[in-house]
């Protein structure tokens, strides 16, 4: 979409009126470029900022209590702050309260809904081991119907202290995060899902037990770092 | 080029897009994003703010250029023009608002495809001064984001029971989401056409009374 400025000059003497043609273009052109050019640059530290507070206060709606937040980056060489991350890997947010104690952390969870992929960001406690907030980043899901993973407030109120304790080895989740068929709901780490919009409520259900058993394990040996980090 | 003809600028300059020549309900230009991001009032107000900035700010461009771009390249130039107000517009908005952005998604982008900004261009910026335009662009661009606004209320009223996410009928009213979906904002557009096509035609039957019926049919 944007231009830049390709040649202002004619490469060969031409009849007359393609020089006019391409230098007409091409200072169009020009200018369009360092229109666009200045926009850009201008905007940029107003885009940045909108997006920190876009993820700041989902950070701190899926962690209650938290008032600051420290990003970190989880590679295959370990965890590292996200300034000195050698490669790129999963997000981790920790949250801290006014004191500084870390009060949980949020991670990015995605998977295939009914229309497009949903993502998610939600908040793991480990005081508690569990999940203790969800919100949806991003969702095409049907008016009135899958998107009721964000707005039925019964669906939401699933992730107020949702069960992801690890199995004694440390390396999964216990008891698999599964959406289970509306009212069935009867251990603390099922769903309780939402009847006509099955799929979309299913994909948080997967998307919170592929990632919280992937994830969670490889954090086990760095809450001590994550409690020191603020 | 076309030749300068010096216009007077009147009020019918800034109402004909209003009314007599509105983009939307009687030039039936732009309908991708009429009929796309019209669920809901916001949304409808951003795209027809950002149309109308686009309209303006490209027509007078090309008013102000309109002698000095030859003819065989009109339409790359305007089309260069429009792109390049677009992405400013694009930028603008994401800085503003990350909201109202995610929410308009690509449609934004698209207003480059919007035949209603070309046609302006062409039909009328190349052949017009530069304040001419602006009066003209500005009732074109008012007369689409009334369109938009007609719209998209419709369709958040019925489709959400509110009117810029304040709720109006209360808890007991369930919501038409068909009218938040795409049929939904052809069923709205249809309605307000036939509304629309209903008063031209009883406008111009009380100005040919005597010519009858047959008339009217006729013109």
């Amino acid at each position: 979409m944007s231009t830049t400025p390709q040649t202002t000059a004619p490469e060969r003497p031409a009849p007359t009126s393609s020089v006019k043609l391409v230098a007409t273009l091409g200072l169009i052109a020009l200018f369009s470029g360092l229109l666009v050019v200045s926009v850009f640059e201008f905007t940029k530290p107003y885009i940045a900022e909108n997006q920190r507070r876009a993820l700041e206060a989902a950070v701190f709606r899926v962690v209650p209590g938290a008032v600051t937040r420290q990003d970190f980056v989880l590679t295959a060489q370990g965890l590292f702050p996200a300034a000195e991350a050698p490669a790129p890997g999963q997000r981790v947010f920790a949250a801290y309260d006014a004191e500084g104690n870390l009060r949980g952390i949020a991670l990015q969870a995605s998977a295939r809904g009914y229309a497009d992929v949903i993502r998610v960001l939600y908040g793991y406690d480990p005081s508690c081991q569990c999940i203790v907030g969800m919100t949806v980043l991003e969702s095409r899901e049907t008016p009135g119907l899958g998107d009721k993973i964000e707005t039925d407030a019964r669906f939401v109120a699933n992730f107020e202290g949702l069960d992801a304790r690890l199995n004694p080895a440390g390396t999964g989740l216990a008891n698999a995060i599964v959406t289970v068929k509306q009212g069935d709901k009867e251990h603390p780490w099922q769903i309780d899902g939402i009847t006509g919009a099955t799929i979309s409520a299913n994909a948080i259900g997967r998307m919170l037990n592929d990632s919280a058993d992937t994830v969670l394990p490889r954090l086990a040996p760095y809450w001590a770092m994550l409690e020191g980090g603020a | 080029m076309a030749a300068n003809t010096e216009k007077p600028i009147t009020l019918d300059t800034f109402l004909i897009g209003l009314w007599r020549e509105n983009p939307v309900f009687v030039m039936l230009l732009g309908m991708c994003p009429v009929l796309a991001v019209t669920n809901s009032v916001v949304n409808a107000l951003a795209m027809g703010l950002a149309t109308t900035f686009v309209l303006l700010c490209s027509t007078a461009l090309v008013a102000l250029l309109r002698n000095h771009i030859p003819k065989e390249v009109r339409i790359a130039a305007y089309i260069v023009i429009i792109a390049t107000f677009v992405t400013v517009v694009d930028y603008l908005i994401h800085a503003i608002s990350l909201e109202i952005y995610q929410a308009l998604g690509a449609f934004i982008q698209l207003i480059v495809a919007n035949c209603m900004i070309l046609g302006r261009a062409e039909a009328f910026a190349s052949r017009n001064r530069v304040s001419t335009t602006l009066v003209n662009s500005l009732g074109m661009g008012v007369g689409f984001t009334i369109a938009l606004l007609c719209l998209g209320s419709v369709r958040e009223l019925l489709g959400a029971g509110t009117l810029l996410g304040i709720p109006v009928f209360g808890d007991s009213f369930e919501p038409w989401i068909i009218m938040l979906l795409p049929p939904g904002g052809f069923f709205v557009l249809g309605a307000w056409l036939l509304l629309f096509a209903w008063f031209k035609e009883r406008q111009l039957k009380q100005k040919m009374t005597g010519a009858g019926e047959a008339g009217v049919h006729a013109r």
